[in-house]
């Protein structure tokens, strides 16, 4: 009781902190804020990407949105912990194979989130992109999500200047302003292989960073 | 700090705009539909903008020089913020960004507030101009090096210095004027927003020559003319709240509004040049603090030493 209150009042502390440092803005291009079931696939080059997508959405969206992360950083200390299972509800993946538990299938903990009503906030490129190149080959996760739940919206998602405002190994964040930019919603063809949809989603998100402003 | 002149400038500033309001209300009312003229549309924007001034700036003198100092002080932590997203940047400038936000902005605000005026001229382009480029040397990416010391740097010139000159005019001492210095600033903003104004009018009623080419197509001849002569002759009558004389207002106002209209052009093609519309989406309508706020910028430290200069004491 207490400690889920907490998290709600830790949740909104966090939201207000990353507004005000990065003045954060949406932009819904070619997709709108409505309550439908949805996957938001987004670049990742910083901890606090999901973060900035949590504080864009509006609280009615965020509430049952719930990101997908990795349990070797959320549960590395109880503080993380507090916030990665209680703060922000992450549906916690181990991402070493050779030491999953039988019930740790990250797809299947995804598809159990899907079908209790969350939506996700998924990083296909697997880690953190610390090179120049602006997206990195994406992992299959997000190919067995759509073939599995077909129904379910897959929005490309485009997180712009986060990494300017917090770039790896340092611990202050400076205020710059950030974007978020939502694209038209990507589904899987019948039939359609793992290679050809993975690379059509990922050219839907890597279009989103030309865009840019626009 | 609240003295006489300066609450009937803001009752008369209150009178007009919601004279303008209701005008720009009944306009879009009766005369031209929401949304089909952009003039009518502009200037209805501008004119909240301009409610938000007017509040603002009373609550910063109702607190006193220290309360116009911390509303500058925003301003400038606002546009820097806009200012530096869009320059040139690397992962090892985190310490530079680190340094002109939190240590910078503040130790230059703090000068203002203490009244060192030597010290405020000198910091940013003395001090702040050698340390930041050894800031940024130290981290050992050399990649684009120039560019990135010296586009940071305008961001600390402009957002940071030229923007403190603002409410560093309450600490001129200026014989028999000293004390109500805020009309100062509010004669500086009022000069410049209304030949802003003057300049996005004009054109659309003189008809357009470009000043240059590759400049935006809303800087014409026509919007020059119309600036200077508005705000010359809005600074004119507005002599009563200044230290100048009827014809050193004409004088001043022409020369504020002046170096608005090219602290305009200049930001419009630094926009230009990194591919933006706006400078922010932070103000409904009219983009970003800079985009409101660059003509008061350039302005700010030209009329603050030229006052300096012919009329405070010592």
């Amino acid at each position: 009781m207490i400690k889920s209150a907490a998290a709600v009042i830790v949740g909104h502390a966090i939201t207000l902190f990353i507004r005000l440092v990065t003045a954060p803005r949406a932009i819904w291009a070619g997709t709108e804020p409505v309550p439908r079931q949805r996957v938001y696939f987004a670049n990742h080059t910083s901890n606090a990407d999901f973060v900035l997508i949590w504080a864009v959405l509006p609280g009615f969206l965020r509430r049952n949105t719930r990101p997908v992360a990795a349990s070797d950083y959320w549960l590395k200390n109880r503080l993380r912990a507090f916030a990665g299972r209680d703060v922000f509800k992450a549906v916690l993946i181990n991402r070493d194979p050779e030491a999953r538990a039988e019930d740790e299938d990250p797809v299947a903990r995804m598809i159990a989130a899907l079908d209790a009503g969350a939506s996700l906030i998924l990083f296909p490129e697997g880690k953190r992109n610390l090179t120049d190149t602006p997206l990195l080959e994406f992992k299959s996760g997000l190919y067995h999500l759509a073939r599995k739940r077909p129904d379910v919206d897959l929005v490309p998602t485009w997180i712009d200047n986060l990494n300017s405002v917090l770039p790896k190994g340092e611990v202050v964040p400076v205020p710059l302003i950030c974007t978020v930019t939502f694209g038209p919603p990507v589904h899987i063809a019948r039939g359609e292989d793992k290679a050809s949809f993975l690379g059509r989603a990922h050219d839907a998100l890597e279009a989103l960073a030309k865009g840019g402003e626009g | 700090m609240i003295h006489a002149d300066f609450s009937s400038l803001v009752t008369g500033l209150i009178l007009a705009l919601t004279a303008a309001t209701l005008i720009a209300g009944g306009l879009r009312r009766w005369g031209v539909p929401e949304g089909t003229s952009i003039l009518v549309e502009t200037l209805f924007t501008r004119i909240n903008t301009w409610w938000a001034m007017v509040v603002l700036l009373s609550l910063a003198a109702f607190f006193g020089r220290g309360g116009v100092v911390v509303l500058f002080a925003i301003l400038s932590f606002a546009a820097l913020r806009e200012f530096l997203t869009l320059t040139a940047k690397r992962r090892a400038d985190h310490w530079v960004l680190m340094f002109s936000f939190f240590v910078a902005l503040p130790l230059q605000y703090i000068f203002v507030a203490a009244g060192w005026i030597g010290l405020m001229t000198i910091f940013i382009p003395v001090y702040a101009f050698l340390f930041l480029p050894v800031l940024a040397v130290l981290r050992g990416d050399t990649s684009g090096f120039l560019t990135r010391v010296a586009e940071t740097q305008w961001g600390l010139m402009l957002c940071i210095f030229a923007a403190s000159h603002a409410p560093a005019l309450l600490w001129l001492e200026i014989p028999d004027y000293s004390h109500k210095a805020i009309l100062l600033i509010a004669w500086l903003t009022i000069v410049v927003q209304a030949a802003d104004v003057a300049h996005f009018v004009a054109p659309r009623i003189m008809g357009r020559h470009r000043i240059a080419p590759a400049v935006p197509h809303s800087r014409t001849w026509e919007g020059l003319v119309g600036a200077v002569l508005i705000g010359t002759a809005l600074g004119t009558l507005l002599w009563w709240i200044t230290p100048f004389n009827t014809w050193q207002a004409m004088l001043m106002s022409a020369t504020v509004s002046l170096v608005g209209y090219g602290g305009g052009m200049v930001m419009g093609a630094i926009k230009r040049d990194k591919g933006v519309r706006d400078w922010g989406h932070l103000i409904p309508g009219q983009g970003g603090f800079i985009d409101r706020l660059d003509s008061v910028v350039f302005s700010a430290p030209v009329l603050f030493h030229l006052v300096r200069f012919f009329w405070a004491a010592g």
